[in-house]
């Protein structure tokens, strides 16, 4: 039993890693005022050129900044239409993810020949190099990508909760004009989340490639681009609810691995349930949710 | 005049250009430090341009400004706040959901290292301004739950914290009761004392007579002149403003009261927090009457006028019209019913800007047979109807039936909604501020239209801010306040002092 | 008449810039990765038109396509963002496997039927949407993606059941024959064989392609869309709503009613899309490893087709013509076919960027002739 549970909380965090990466990200984006509907593109660029640089350079540290950088790029195009162009920005993300998947599978199949790449040299670390040492626990073992989210989630709760940079992300984010006629310059603001939202997304990816999976294939990121979305508004903009609705996410996940195929429900079945319950959730308890006021709305000096 | 150190703002040969329309032509401005300095034009004479510039919102295309007699180049705010420059903007600049503190350090906020927010350190200096002028807020409420004059207050504070000296104040009484504004006053002199120099943009004389010692007249971007508000007389600055004499009161006949032809009773009605906006409200009008609903911004006008429309549902309470009850129906019932509704914000509620103004003309009639058969719209009807409407409104330009709306004057989009609203032969017609960012000329068609309408035996349902406006138009003048009709007085039975008590939550004796 | 004219022309002239720049960025990558980006393209192009049958093969990997593209394209011109527009047309799918599996009506009343059911299911699927938008104000991005992901294992859990499932493979059964497109069943009749052994032609574009019906009920429902929003009230209605929805409100049109009837008819597109890819193509529903991307590709094609439903049988002809040719670039010199996306990412790019052209020239227009200057 105990050591069920344990296998479920490992997966579980191992799951919401890439989610949470992605997810706040997308939450810094949206508090400036940007949607981010690229993140999927983003993570999945993030995924191919961690794999790719970590393979080159045999360091999967060097492939996990890589991904961030690549991620930050693709959100630079992001920015570059959404802010300075004044482009829709739902219609941008979407361009953006069918570049990133482009990009990707383009990049992968330039550096390895085929699209299903063989596994790197060296994956990211556990925390610990022998997971013995938790003797019972070894489960708990967690990857470092997993405590890097979570120093994340606190670093950027902090910075919203604190520090005069969050007040002036979230006031570019409710009131862009409020900023501006305060001195604030909305549109560097703005281009510095949505290139930090990018990088994030791109670490995402990584964390997926690099420390879960071990080598790319064209379905590592499938989707959980839109699932960070998703939990933004599911997390109210919070960071702290945010990094929750990662963890929802990927406990829905590791119920399916540990879960499926049984007798009592189909396998198919458990891994619809995270998608309905979310609607279910949505539309009981949470409903309108609120979100930054001018969050899609291009800001026009 | 020479640049001059004792001044605090001199503005030479200002010229700002928006595509090819010239908002301001070649303006020179004076303005000497620790004074009140009003500066008087109607709606685009380009008042505020000018001060934008001088705060560094928008650039000058040719000019210079001097500040405290020293050339500066006002790329942006960040350099305006640098030399002591605040400006409080006509519609507040607020972040609702911030408290006030942090809406009063943001962009300037005091920090421990580590861009860590030292709110303790914040507070004090808060205080500080707020004891020196008398400018009681509290740092810690936000802002959304806040009244409107507390606004005010939070926004002249925040100029303040920034180190300002020269003040620029945007219409800043045009929501204030007759109260508020007799406090702003005396905080504007409580600055000068301390050596402030205050700029009042406004359109509004009486203010100008009781506060500046200069003014200065902007008419259609070019500077007229600059007078000594004592030498001068409330019809000579009008005329001065306008460049004609004008009719500063509403011609209008003694109204004849017909029957009852709309009614409110009891009612409630809640605000997007769940709360009570109208609380127990009594409304009732007659034909060929026009009532005025004086009051406050927030005491629940909206709600009532989305109530009525049906934009918002009612807890209790009946409202009827022709003795037809309508709460809680649709906007569509409303409108078959014969009320028309004139919202307050044309470009949101009361056009779809993209559309061609022949669309907007059909927009609640397009599924009546003139416009449609089975499901086809007959675009030849609407842009004849368009047309036709066009003419008898005067709806400039005059062949604009096939143009976006959006192309059109803020005046002629508003002649595009009385058109459509008037063509329905309502029994009821509401304006909320109808008038509202318009210039002169149109709020004097638009005047006169309610008063015949009026005449032609309509209830007219008039809610608005300037109490001026209530109070040259209206036969029968309710006030509101925290959601119920406090009192309600026939015209001529009442000043406007006792109308701005009421308007405040303040009870009259006798 | 003249200025609409004026607006679409621009458009169009907007899309082939688009296109020229995807092409060209597409070249300096390839370029830049040492592939001829002119023997690329020379070698798409062949893949494209050289033979008959490639045009016809690009037909039918368009008409699901444009379907799905004209779904998304007119909820885009009610203001919402049906990127639920996969779970649709996968439910459309589903419902057509079914119905087409569990009855054996006559062909003439089976295979209506079988769109029937897959416009439906994927029609009233989309209207969980818009219901949820217009009664709970719950996002409608949100709960497409969250529909997408239901839909995808519900289809998979279909084609799992033992009613459905044919042993030994990862499919449901062939639906019945009388539920196949009627090219087909002409195709597999004596008549057709007869044809098709003596007409080389018929031979090259009808016997060796799945040709269908498709291409011409997306046309149909291009042109039927384009009328809808141009002259009809229901058009009215709905362009009004999206542009405006507060001014439609106030001026008696119920907006919770427009939302969930978009939903339903841009559902209903994309579940048709779905329908007749089974009739038409497949004959069976798929277990899915992972997202098809029919729904997600109509995001592209609308995109690129600027919004217009008529606009949309081009750019899903191009899209699909791009994709295919593509295939054949990866086969004969061995540059990556993911170029194509990266092309295709471009082009819709550009259109996020030069869509914006004509409001900012609107908006220079509109500033100089405004009087009212703040």
């Amino acid at each position: 039993m105990l050591s069920k549970l344990l296998l479920l909380i490992s997966n579980t965090v191992m799951y919401s890693t890439p989610l949470a990466f992605g997810a706040l990200g997308g939450l810094i984006s949206e508090k400036s005022g940007v949607t981010n509907i690229g993140l999927e593109g983003m993570m999945t660029i993030g995924a191919a050129t961690g794999v790719s640089a970590a393979y080159l350079s045999g360091s999967p540290w060097v492939g996990f900044l890589c991904a961030g950088i690549a991620g930050a790029l693709m959100a630079l195009l992001h920015a570059v239409a959404s802010i300075s162009f004044r482009a829709d920005q739902s219609v941008s993300g979407i361009a953006i993810n069918l570049l990133g998947a482009g990009a990707s599978l383009f990049l992968v199949r330039i550096v390895f020949g085929s699209l299903n790449t063989p596994p790197v040299p060296k994956k990211l670390p556990r925390i610990f190099s022998d997971s013995s040492v938790l003797g019972a626990f070894s489960r708990l073992n967690f990857e470092v990508t997993a405590v890097i989210a979570f120093i994340l989630m606190l670093v950027i709760w902090f910075i919203f909760a604190k520090t005069k940079w969050g007040l002036r992300i979230s006031s570019v984010g409710e009131h862009p004009r409020v900023a501006d006629s305060l001195g604030l310059n909305v549109y560097k603001i703005r281009y510095i989340c949505v290139i930090t939202s990018g990088f994030l997304a791109g670490l995402g990816g990584a964390s997926m490639t690099l420390s879960i999976l071990s080598n790319f294939v064209p379905t590592a990121i499938s989707g959980h681009g839109f699932i960070a979305l998703t939990a933004v508004i599911f997390g109210k903009w919070k960071p702290v609810g945010v990094y929750l609705s990662c963890l929802f996410f990927g406990l829905a996940q590791a119920l399916v691995i540990q879960l499926g195929g049984g007798s009592l429900l189909s396998s198919q079945i458990v891994a619809m349930l995270p998608y309905v319950l979310t609607v279910i959730v949505l539309v009981v308890f949470v409903g309108r949710s609120v979100g930054p006021k001018a969050s899609g709305v291009p800001y026009e000096k | 005049m020479r640049i001059q150190e004792d001044y605090a703002v001199q503005m030479r040969g200002i010229t700002k250009r928006f595509g090819t329309f010239t908002a301001l032509d070649s303006v020179d401005i004076d303005i000497k430090r620790g004074t009140i300095h009003s500066i008087l034009g109607e709606n685009g004479a380009g008042k505020t341009t000018l001060m934008s510039i001088l705060y560094g919102l928008l650039n000058a295309d040719e000019g210079e400004i001097y500040i405290n007699g020293k050339k500066v180049d006002v790329k942006n705010p960040n350099v305006a706040i640098e030399h002591g420059i605040g400006m409080v903007h006509q519609h507040f600049m607020l972040v609702e959901n911030f408290t006030i503190a942090q809406n009063i350090i943001l962009g300037m906020e005091e920090t421990k290292g580590f861009g860590v927010i030292d709110i303790d350190k914040a507070n004090k200096k808060i205080l500080d301004i707020i004891e020196k002028y008398g400018l009681e807020v509290d740092p810690n409420a936000v802002i959304e739950e806040v009244s409107v004059g507390m606004q005010q207050k939070v926004e002249i504070i925040k100029a303040l914290y920034r180190g300002a000296d020269i003040l620029i104040l945007d219409e800043p009484t045009a929501v204030l009761t007759p109260q508020e504004i007799e406090e702003l006053l005396n905080i504007m002199h409580k600055l000068v004392d301390d050596g402030k120099t205050v700029i009042i943009i406004t359109h509004k004389l009486k203010e100008i007579k009781q506060s500046a010692e200069k003014c200065t007249i902007l008419r259609r971007g070019k500077y007229i002149d600059t007078v000594d508000v004592a030498n001068v007389s409330e019809e000579e600055l009008a005329n001065l403003m306008v460049g004609r004499a004008v009719n500063l009161v509403v011609d209008k006949s003694p109204a004849k009261f017909g029957d009852v032809v709309f009614e409110i009773d009891d009612l409630y009605v809640k605000n997007e927090k769940d709360l009570y906006a109208v609380k127990g409200l009594n409304l009732k009008i007659r034909r060929g009457e026009i009532l005025g609903i004086a009051g406050v911004d927030g005491n629940g006008q909206k709600e009532l006028v989305e109530a009525i429309t049906n934009l918002r549902p009612t807890d209790k309470g009946e409202i009827k019209i022709n003795g037809k009850e309508i709460q809680n129906t649709s906007p569509k019932n409303v409108i078959e019913n014969k009320v028309a509704t004139i919202h307050e914000d044309r470009q949101k509620v009361g056009l779809v800007l993209d559309f061609t103004v022949a669309e907007n003309v059909i927009l609640e009639s397009f599924n009546k047979p003139e416009y449609s058969k089975r499901g086809i719209i007959l675009k030849d009807k609407a842009v004849k109807k368009a047309k036709e409407l066009i003419k008898k409104f005067d709806i400039r330009p005059d062949d604009c039936e096939n143009l976006p709306v959006k192309g059109l004057s803020g005046g002629n989009q508003q002649k595009v909604i009385i058109a459509r609203e008037l063509e329905n032969n309502p029994d009821l017609l509401i304006a909320v501020q109808p008038t509202r960012g318009l210039d002169v000329g149109a709020i004097e068609y638009i005047h006169k239209t309610l008063v015949q309408e009026r005449d032609k035996g309509k209830a007219i349902l008039l809610i608005s801010f300037e109490l001026d406006e209530i109070m040259n138009l209206s036969d029968t003048i309710a006030v509101i306040y925290d959601g119920a009709i406090v009192d309600t007085f026939e015209q001529g039975t009442i000043d406007e002092r006792t109308i701005g008590l009421l308007m405040a939550g303040g009870k009259v004796n006798g | 008449m003249d200025r609409v004219s004026k607006i679409l022309r621009s458009q169009f002239t907007f899309a082939v810039i688009a296109i020229f720049i995807g092409f060209l960025v597409a070249a300096l990558v390839l370029g830049a990765t040492g592939y001829n980006p002119l023997e690329v393209y020379s070698i798409l192009f062949k893949g494209m038109f050289s033979k008959p049958r490639y045009i016809m093969n690009i037909i039918i990997k368009a008409s699901p396509i444009i379907l799905t593209g004209i779904s998304f394209a007119f909820a885009l011109r009610v203001g919402l963002f049906n990127i639920g527009v996969e779970g649709q047309y996968i439910v459309g799918t589903i419902a057509a496997a079914v119905v087409g599996i569990l009855f054996d009506f006559p062909s003439y009343i089976q295979f209506p039927l079988v769109l029937l059911a897959g416009t439906l299911a994927g029609g009233l699927y989309g209207a969980i949407s818009g219901l949820l938008k217009a009664k709970r104000g719950i996002h409608e991005v949100i709960t497409g993606i969250m529909f997408n992901w239901i839909a995808f294992y519900a289809g998979n859990y279909i084609v799992n059941l033992e009613r459905f499932h044919e042993p030994g493979t990862t499919t449901t059964y062939q639906i019945n024959a009388s539920g196949l497109d009627p090219i087909y069943n002409w195709k597999m009749s004596e008549a057709g064989l007869e044809v098709i052994r003596n007409n080389e032609f018929i031979r090259e574009v009808i016997g060796k392609t799945s040709a269908n019906i498709g291409i011409i009920i997306a046309i149909i429902v291009a042109l039927t869309i384009h009328f809808i929003l141009k002259n009809t009230t229901i058009g009215y209605e709905l362009r009004a709503v999206g542009m405006n929805k507060h001014a439609s409100e106030a001026a008696g049109i119920n907006v919770a009613k427009n939302t969930i009837q978009t939903f339903l008819i841009a559902g209903a597109i994309a579940g048709l899309s779905g329908a007749l890819s089974i009739t038409g193509v497949s004959h069976r529903l798929f277990e899915l490893m992972a997202q098809e991307n029919y729904g997600f590709n109509g995001l592209s094609v609308a995109l690129m087709a600027g919004g217009s439903p008529i606009g949309c049988i081009f750019a899903g002809l191009l899209f699909a013509g791009l994709t295919y040719g593509g295939g054949t670039i990866q086969l004969e010199i061995g540059a990556p076919s993911e170029i194509i996306d990266i092309l295709i990412g471009t082009i819709v790019f550009c259109m996020a960027l030069v869509s914006l052209i004509p409001l900012i020239i609107n908006k220079i227009n509109q500033r100089g002739g405004k009087k009212d200057v703040k």
